[in-house]
């Protein structure tokens, strides 16, 4: 890669560009970590369910997180398009700005995202001047619908939320970092740093993670770790990998090699 | 013969199972096949070999549930809770959510020997106006919690719907979150109390044994067991986005009362996956006027063996630890499967402001009177995240 691209690497995302392609959650922490987190992480953008911005309450998580710092209030505990919505403008409202990860389950076990209702509400919300990036189910044809109804990035989990398997539906995202024109952000299911560095040489433009941070023994060196891996996965990626052989080492010319000149 | 309580004669009382007027009737199928399942269980059928199994896999099944809970699961509590710890962890991280019951009234219909407001229970009773209702919630407010969990005495005369709505809509303009843990009633009135904005119901079944029930339950309203068993239902249909399960720890088998409770949980959310679940898990505590109720059976290890299982069986589920438990055993509890704990308790009526002489006596005897700010760093010395609120009325 040159020094020329290097510079020029940014994630854009609805028009703002960031130099960080990892992105962290804020909802598990104790909150007296998150700024440490935020630092090592080197994010510049964190997630935050406005549920749990508790106005001028105690403990509230507003109050925790560094200054300058992008804010990506998701829509948790949203059911349906609607709510989603009303929670989106009540978002903005409260000066959690124009950035929204639409978040929206009717599943309590699994919070697992409905494709079908976020992409109405992504349609509702990209209209009113939202940069929407919607939580999904990696499936093509509703990411398609979400490019078309105006989402900033698509963001597709990895595995289910919270439980750190890493890229179950590897082949399913690498089809939307193919086929999609937006940024593909994975998210949820990111269990390590190896599997935030191997989802970033598939060439997604950048890594959510939370639980994994949240639940390590030392969340600070986590956080860290994450970072060097989020950057190692984009510089393979930009460097051009090497093609890799199904199944072992093969002769050069095994069927053609009799082919007199 | 002033004292003599005709229902404590068996033939005076009236058939348990049989729905009142006025009752609205729901047809389903997960009374039947809870009680079915927890009266085949034979706890003392599982060996080593079983709870082992239940231990490895992820998933845990009905049957991996019911090894658990048997008598062969005890050796290998230590196991089990560190399980439970690393699925609470994964759904939750850190947080522990707080919150503070306030009671409205204590006037009841129901005798139920074992619960201090029972009718025949000679305590003074109270319910708050308006206005008084109004300078609790804001005296709760003050401390900091932004959820409140609202409970009446079981007494429709007294603690009618509308009243309850009214108390929904005051705590409105003060708390985030509002539960209920009043009398069961019928899906039009749970969507009435959702409108006036309560949004989580809980019901304890108490016991499952609709036999012992009868035995327990002995006039009013709560004596009709299909009636309360299928409340939660009612509640999901009224439009509550989360319901509450819970046996009455002691009262009977204990190990069939929590197979059941978590079956019955188990079945809801399958039928209605959006319903958020919630587990407490309360042992018997003593009474005015009866200070030898006991949880019997009921000792710690199986308190958290009970809760332990809940948790692997549920790993999505909230979880309360109530202050029927003592400090030691509720701080310990939040850090393997406990997600909600409660502060700044008092179980009479009209305690939370000073000057009121409408006061009520307790529903039972509490083991932990801290309050909020000491609950609050007491979970922060646990290395876990008090967290006030984290819902968004929609």
């Amino acid at each position: 890669m040159s020094e020329r691209n290097k510079q020029e690497d940014k994630l854009v995302i609805g028009g703002h560009s960031f130099d960080s392609r990892f992105i962290l959650g804020s909802g598990k922490y104790s909150l007296d970590l998150i700024q440490a987190a935020v630092e090592h992480a080197g994010a510049q953008i964190i997630t935050l369910a406005l549920r749990r911005a508790n106005q001028g309450g105690m403990a509230n998580i507003m109050d925790y997180i560094p200054e300058g710092v992008t804010l990506l209030p998701n829509t948790s505990g949203a059911r349906n398009a609607e709510e989603a919505v009303r929670i989106a403008k009540l978002s903005r409202e409260v000066g959690c700005g124009n950035f929204v990860k639409i978040e929206i389950m009717r599943d309590s076990k699994y919070l697992l995202p409905d494709n079908s209702e976020t992409v109405k509400a992504t349609e509702i919300l990209a209209k009113e001047g939202f940069v929407v990036m919607p939580y999904m189910y990696p499936d093509l044809n509703t990411a398609r619908d979400l490019q078309n109804a105006g989402a900033a990035a698509v963001m597709p989990l990895a595995a289910p939320i919270g439980s750190n398997k890493g890229l179950c539906t590897k082949e399913f995202i690498q089809i939307l970092i193919d086929e999609i024109d937006l940024p593909i952000i994975v998210d949820a299911g990111i269990g390590a740093p190896s599997q935030a560095c191997e989802a970033m040489e598939m060439g997604a433009a950048a890594i959510m993670a939370n639980t994994a941070i949240a639940t390590a023994g030392d969340i600070v060196q986590m956080a860290e770790a994450f970072k060097l891996a989020v950057k190692a996965g984009r510089q393979a990626y930009l460097s051009g990998l090497g093609r890799v052989m199904e199944k072992g080492a093969s002769a050069s010319s095994p069927l053609t090699g009799f082919i007199s000149q | 013969m002033d004292n003599v309580i005709k229902e404590d004669f068996p033939e005076n009382r009236i058939d348990h199972m049989q729905y009142l007027p006025g009752m609205e009737v729901l047809e389903s199928e997960i009374q039947q096949k809870v009680i079915e399942r927890m009266e085949a269980y034979d706890y003392n059928k599982y060996t080593e070999k079983e709870v082992r199994e239940a231990l490895r896999y992820e998933v845990c099944t009905p049957e991996d549930f019911e090894a658990l809970l048997s008598p062969a699961a005890l050796p290998f509590l230590e196991e089990m809770a560190q399980k439970a710890q690393i699925e609470t962890r994964k759904h939750f991280g850190n947080s522990i959510y707080m919150f503070t019951p306030l009671y409205i009234a204590n006037y009841c219909e129901n005798y139920c020997i074992y619960c201090g407001f029972n009718c025949h229970n000679k305590i003074r009773r109270a319910k708050l106006e308006e206005e008084q209702i109004e300078k609790e919630m804001q005296a709760i407010a003050k401390t900091g919690l932004q959820e409140i969990l609202i409970l009446t005495g079981e007494s429709r005369k007294m603690s009618d719907v509308k009243y309850i709505g009214r108390a929904c809509e005051i705590a409105r303009k003060y708390f985030k979150v509002i539960g209920l843990e009043v009398y069961p009633m019928n899906t039009e009135e749970y969507a009435y109390l959702h409108e006036c904005g309560a949004d989580y119901v809980t019901v304890f079944q108490e016991t499952y044994n609709s036999e012992k029930y009868e035995t327990l339950h002995r006039a009013g309203h709560k004596r009709i067991f299909p009636y309360r068993i299928n409340s939660q239902e009612r509640a999901i249909k009224g439009g509550m986005r989360g319901v509450g399960f819970a046996a009455l720890l002691g009262l009977d088998d204990f190990r069939k009362d929590a197979l059941a409770t978590g079956y019955h949980a188990y079945l809801l959310q399958r039928k209605y996956p959006h319903a958020e679940i919630a587990f407490s898990c309360p042992r018997l505590r003593p009474i005015i006027n009866n200070d030898k109720i006991n949880p019997k059976d009921v000792h710690e290890a199986q308190l958290v063996q009970v809760i332990s299982a809940y948790r692997i069986f549920m790993p999505f589920a909230s979880i309360t630890i109530s202050t029927r438990e003592c400090e030691r055993v509720r701080d310990n509890v939040i850090k393997i499967a406990a997600t909600k704990i409660s502060a700044g308790v008092s179980v009479g009526i009209g305690e939370h402001i000073e000057e009121n002489d409408n006061v009520g006596d307790a529903q039972f005897e509490i083991s932990d009177g801290r309050d909020v700010k000491e609950v609050y760093q007491a979970i922060q010395k646990e290395g876990l995240q008090p967290v006030m609120s984290d819902y968004i009325y929609v």
